[in-house]
């Protein structure tokens, strides 16, 4: 069943168009990616989504509700994590808690919530003490509390450090497993391929691509590399001559193989049958950066390392 | 419970942790009035004033200190607060509109400004004996609506700035300029006539406070040219009514 659906989406502020065509459906049930570089229209599009913003053209459709004019069934069924979207310093957790069940006709219990998103003990903490992964935390027990179908989660993990990120990505899966349908936007990659089932790749206000991670990065062909070394003497027009090879470099005795399909299996294939043993083999696996990058035409921005708090 | 008394609950929580506000809005109009008490020659009856002590004639001036405060500082700096944080653009993304908060604000506000004036009063009386407001019902009104011009002026500033230092920096002048005409830096008793009507068009309205308190203080403060008690009233009311309309008519969710 489709839980969300947006049809040739188009919006523009005075003369900068913010997005030009954007289509794409959600199913119920999935983990749906939304990527792109900053500026390409996603939050934008969120927005029109979440009946912030009244679209200029095209159709959206939450559960089969409209966000403007069924605004306040759509409220009801639907959580939004927004990107800068805060809550006053001295505020406690379970007082933004309590108070956001109360906005919501069939509230989720709020402890249970506390639990799944590992704020029980943080309950009494003021929203001021917390840090920049308990306020995420926070954030989406927030998005959650209405006990929505589809809760969208924007640019979540941006400001983590890599151990909280992990652990809001373990958190995000958990609450799929509840049944809530994700929209989840985001500018990184290992993000996006990590968690989606399918993803949109939104680039200067259209949709470059839909599909799944795994069929994003064949589709976009990405480069592969295959670096071994061998003790036996190999002649290089074994590799050269497969056709799934582009280049072959030998460096102080170390073999790197470059080309695409199924790299990793002709390369072992051909030293099996040529009878050299590969040793210390290694696959630069490419992921999705390359395919962003086939897509879009520019390479995704880098997750920023550090923490930022306040 | 619905998302209004929630709200309300939580902005009283809120705003009794903001040890500044609950300090300055709050509890020290009545040590302002406490601490004057303690100038011997502001106890002494004097015969110019007809038997009345000078802060007998002033303690208005320290209830409107509380109100002001509250109304054009702590109210427009919360607003914008939240705007910038956005609190207000998260709240428009679930089922209570964001002028659920405002609302709740205004009440919690208008509560904390009741008590302050409450405590000083009774404080008054009791260790200074100034005597409770003697024509209660125009003091309650006077009061109220008084404290609804107020609010409308901050709630105009509210809605304009775009950060809470603005917010800040805006409510510190109007604090400034309505405390002058409220008589905190020259007593209104000593002001030229001029200074003084104008003060009867100045929220919160203190020639009307004064009289509706003490009909006897009210004629010392009162001026030839003054207008009658009602029609200050009938200012303070349309004076809310425009800036209140002037407020909602600016004001930007985000």
């Amino acid at each position: 069943m489709t839980a969300l659906e947006v049809r040739n989406l188009h919006k523009r502020y005075g003369r900068h168009v913010a997005v030009e065509d954007v289509s794409f459906t959600v199913e119920e049930g999935e983990i749906f990616g939304v990527i792109g570089p900053n500026g390409a229209g996603k939050t934008t599009t969120v927005e029109c989504i979440a009946g912030l913003r009244t679209p200029d053209s095209g159709a959206i459709s939450v559960l089969g509700l409209d966000p403007i004019r069924d605004r306040a069934e759509v409220r009801e069924r639907l959580g939004v994590q927004l990107q800068e979207s805060g809550f006053p310093d001295a505020i406690t957790v379970a007082e933004a808690l309590e108070l956001y069940s109360s906005y919501y006709r069939n509230p989720a219990d709020w402890r249970e919530l506390v639990e799944l998103l590992g704020l029980a003990d943080k309950r009494d903490t003021r929203y001021k003490a917390l840090s920049g992964g308990q306020k995420q935390r926070l954030s989406i027990a927030l998005a959650l509390v209405g006990g929505p179908r589809i809760a969208i989660l924007d640019e979540l993990t941006t400001g983590l450090d890599p151990q909280a990120r992990r652990d809001t990505w373990n958190l995000i899966a958990r609450v799929r497993d509840t049944g809530v349908t994700i929209l989840l936007v985001t500018h990184f990659m290992d993000e996006a391929e990590r968690l989606s089932d399918r993803i949109a790749v939104i680039d200067g206000g259209r949709v470059a691509a839909v599909d799944t991670p795994a069929a994003l990065i064949a589709q976009a062909n990405a480069v592969q590399r295959v670096r071994f070394r061998v003790r036996q003497p190999l002649d290089g027009r074994v590799l050269t001559g497969l056709p799934d090879v582009t280049d072959v470099q030998i460096t102080e005795g170390r073999w790197t193989v470059t080309g695409s399909g199924q790299l990793l299996s002709s390369v072992a294939g051909a030293l099996a049958r040529a009878q050299v043993v590969a040793e210390d083999l290694r696959v630069d696996r490419h992921g999705l950066d390359d395919a962003f990058e086939a897509f879009t035409g520019r390479a995704p921005e880098s997750p920023e390392p550090l923490q930022k708090e306040g | 419970m619905s998302a209004l008394t929630k709200t309300i609950e939580v902005e009283t929580r809120l705003f009794l942790r903001d040890s500044a506000t609950v300090g300055f809005g709050v509890l020290f109009p009545t040590g302002l009035l406490l601490a004057l008490s303690a100038i011997p020659a502001l106890r002494e009856p004097s015969p110019e004033t007809g038997g009345l002590r000078s802060i007998d004639v002033w303690a208005p001036t320290a209830l409107v200190f509380g109100m002001v405060m509250i109304a054009v500082q702590h109210i427009p700096v919360v607003i914008a607060t939240y705007r910038e944080r956005g609190v207000l653009r998260r709240l428009s993304t679930t089922p209570a509109h964001p002028r659920t908060i405002l609302l709740a604000q205004m009440i919690v506000a208008f509560a904390s400004v009741v008590v302050s004036a409450a405590l000083m009063i009774l404080v008054a009386w009791a260790v200074l004996g100034i005597s409770p407001p003697t024509r209660l019902l125009e003091f309650v009104v006077a009061f109220t609506v008084g404290y609804a011009a107020l609010l409308g002026l901050g709630m105009i500033s509210a809605a304009v700035v775009r950060t809470s230092g603005a917010a800040n920096q805006i409510g510190t002048l109007l604090f400034v300029a309505l405390m002058f005409f409220g008589g905190a830096f020259l007593p209104r008793v000593l002001m030229p006539d001029l200074l003084r009507e104008a003060g009867e068009y100045i929220p919160p309205g203190l020639q009307a406070l004064t009289a509706a308190w003490s009909p006897e203080a009210g004629e010392i403060t009162a001026t030839a040219g003054g207008q009658p008690f009602w029609l200050q009233i009938a200012i303070m009311a349309g004076m809310a009514v425009v800036a209140g309309g002037i407020a909602a008519k600016l004001f930007r969710w985000e």
